[in-house]
């Protein structure tokens, strides 16, 4: 257990002067422009944005699946160039190998480190203990549900001790009920492993629930509008996200994300214009009656 | 579930008990009988019409039916019978089965043994696919009994030209299929892999290999069916053992009885073959099974 329960807090992210653009025929696209994020040790750091905003793209390059045209990240002084076990990552979708069992799944991070079977298996068997899934052990992913497919997924990447977890969207994918169970598990285990999460949602409930800061980002392309740090105490509680405190963030971060889906769904939406019309269709088609 | 269900709804107060004592050998027998209902409906309407065409098949031949078709020379279920009964004692008939059984083995392994490895590089390297895929191509479309004349000047014995075209005959099937598994494999899983420490070897023994198998085993069972035909069509031009060979020699020798006994012989291996890939698929594949 000793590469899993770390108590120094590691695992500082920055990324400077980042741009992302994509090569297109008509030239390059940019994707992501001029943004510094940071995360300190032991930081739970979200990123909300309109959706195409490029919060994934920033994701996935501190993950160091995309290179950045301009800029650096690096992690603890080390600069990324490409995935790595130092670097756990949770996909939006559900990502288990459906050919493994429930606890191959878990130890497959430990057996790419060459770690001996029984020592492996002995590793997974506690951390899956700790997610409350041993009884799954033997399952294959198919036969989970998919809250519990997601809880599998951040123990296999908690499992190689990463010094930051990478979640891109989560939860996007699950019921309400299991979202907050889900957000409830998760905020446990960053407690009690230490290590800094960056976290990129389109829930601005789930942001502010979660994290110690929220960054918002404009519409592509995408850069850093706001960050916001959120002061709310912890342990933090389901009935917290009726108090005035949260509600006047959560109106904040609103306002910022509407004013910014607006633009990139290409200005304000023309509400205005069917404000003097009353049309009573009666079973005619619009084409009808017009 | 249900129980609580029924609860929660509040209609009925009648809750569902479980059984307390062992349940009798009538109620496990009506269990089961309830629970393999479709199978137990498809094995008996099988069977049934696995007897009505013997049926058919009889009164056409005792009556000998003349109506488009001329059934005068066709062997009657019976006389098919006794003859297979006599064959099944005759060591010669016996051979031509082994024979066949011996050329489907070797022809298929070796496509198996090309095709799944080469399929699975050239789907990983774009330069080998790029170098072999328009090759492949070209020759895919020949069928294999065209091959026929050339297999005979390329190899020195008959044998082993009929081998090469029962090779020839479930390669490409092969080939395409796991080429096809190769390009759906996931791509979220290759980067779930990667940012668990997997370097390239790993990742194609333990994702892109896995994934693309229910494809490789496709292809098997496609290329096993095709090996037959290629083979049986080999046998007939230029064997002189083999099934095929038994049917064409039938025909020559006016042993009408015979010709169907082939046919029949030859449809049961085909059978025997592709339930063997399939089992074989089952125990690959364990994730799979329903």
């Amino acid at each position: 257990m000793s590469e899993v329960s770390v108590n120094t807090p590691k695992g500082h992210v920055e990324v400077k002067n980042f741009s992302l653009a994509y090569e297109t025929i008509e030239g390059a696209v940019q994707a992501v422009t001029d943004t510094q994020i940071h995360v300190k040790p032991g930081e739970f750091v979200s990123i909300v944005g309109p959706s195409g905003c490029g919060k994934s793209t920033l994701l996935n390059a501190v993950a160091g699946f995309l290179k950045p045209t301009t800029g650096i990240v690096t992690v603890d002084g080390e600069r990324v160039n490409g995935p790595s076990a130092e670097r756990g990552m949770v996909f939006q979708q559900y990502s288990l190998f459906p050919w493994k069992t429930v606890r191959e799944n878990v130890e497959f991070g430990l057996k790419m480190r060459g770690m001996p079977r029984s020592q492996r298996e002995r590793a997974a068997r506690t951390l899956l203990g700790l997610a409350g899934l041993e009884a799954f052990e033997k399952h294959y992913p198919e036969r989970l549900s998919g809250g519990m497919k997601q809880r599998v997924g951040i123990v296999r990447a908690l499992a190689t001790g990463p010094k930051v977890l990478l979640l891109d969207e989560p939860f996007g994918a699950l019921d309400a009920q299991t979202r907050v169970i889900m957000q409830q598990i998760l905020t446990n285990m960053w407690q009690r492993l230490k290590i800094s999460v960056l976290f990129v949602t389109h829930d601005i409930d789930e942001a502010i629930f979660l994290s110690d800061r929220v960054y918002c980002m404009t519409a592509r392309p995408g850069s850093i509008k706001a960050e916001i740090p959120i002061p709310l105490e912890r342990p933090r509680q389901q009935s917290m996200m009726m108090s005035s405190e949260f509600l006047a963030l959560r109106r904040g971060l609103m306002s910022l994300i509407r004013e910014e889906s607006l633009k990139a769904m290409g200005g304000e939406i023309s509400d205005m214009g069917l404000q003097g019309l009353n049309i009573e269709l009666h079973g005619h088609s619009l084409a009808d009656v017009i | 579930m249900p129980a609580t269900a029924l609860a929660e709804a509040g209609s009925a107060p009648a809750v569902v008990t479980p059984p307390t004592a062992p349940p009798s050998f009538g109620t496990l027998a009506l269990r089961w009988y309830r629970l393999n209902r479709a199978g137990l409906r498809a094995t008996a309407i099988g069977v049934i019409s696995l007897l009505a065409f013997l049926l058919v098949w009889h009164l056409l031949t005792t009556y000998r039916v003349v109506f488009l078709v001329r059934f005068t020379n066709v062997p009657s279920p019976l006389a098919v019978y006794a003859s297979f009964s006599k064959a099944i004692h005759d060591p010669k008939f016996l051979m031509h089965i082994l024979l066949s059984c011996r050329r489907i083995f070797i022809g298929f392994s070796l496509a198996a043994i090309v095709g799944v490895p080469l399929g699975l590089i050239m789907g990983r390297f774009k330069l080998v696919h790029e170098i072999i895929f328009p090759v492949a191509e070209v020759l895919r479309p020949i069928p294999a009994i065209a091959w026929v004349p050339m297999a005979i000047m390329l190899w020195p014995t008959n044998e082993q030209s009929i081998v090469f075209i029962t090779f020839l005959g479930s390669f490409f099937p092969i080939l395409v299929n796991t080429l096809h598994g190769m390009s759906l494999v996931d791509p979220v899983l290759v980067r779930a892999a990667q940012c668990l420490g997997a370097r390239e070897r790993s990742i194609f023994r333990e994702v892109y290999f896995p994934a693309s198998l229910p494809h490789i085993f496709t292809g098997l069972t496609v290329g096993m069916g095709v090996a037959w035909v290629s083979l049986i069509a080999a046998e007939m031009i230029s064997g002189q053992y083999g099934i095929g060979y038994f049917t064409w020699e039938a025909y020559s020798l006016v042993q009408y009885a015979d010709i169907a006994l082939g046919m029949i012989a030859i449809g049961v291996l085909g059978l025997g073959s592709s339930v063997l890939i399939r089992g074989a698929g089952r125990l690959v594949m364990p994730w799979s099974a329903k």
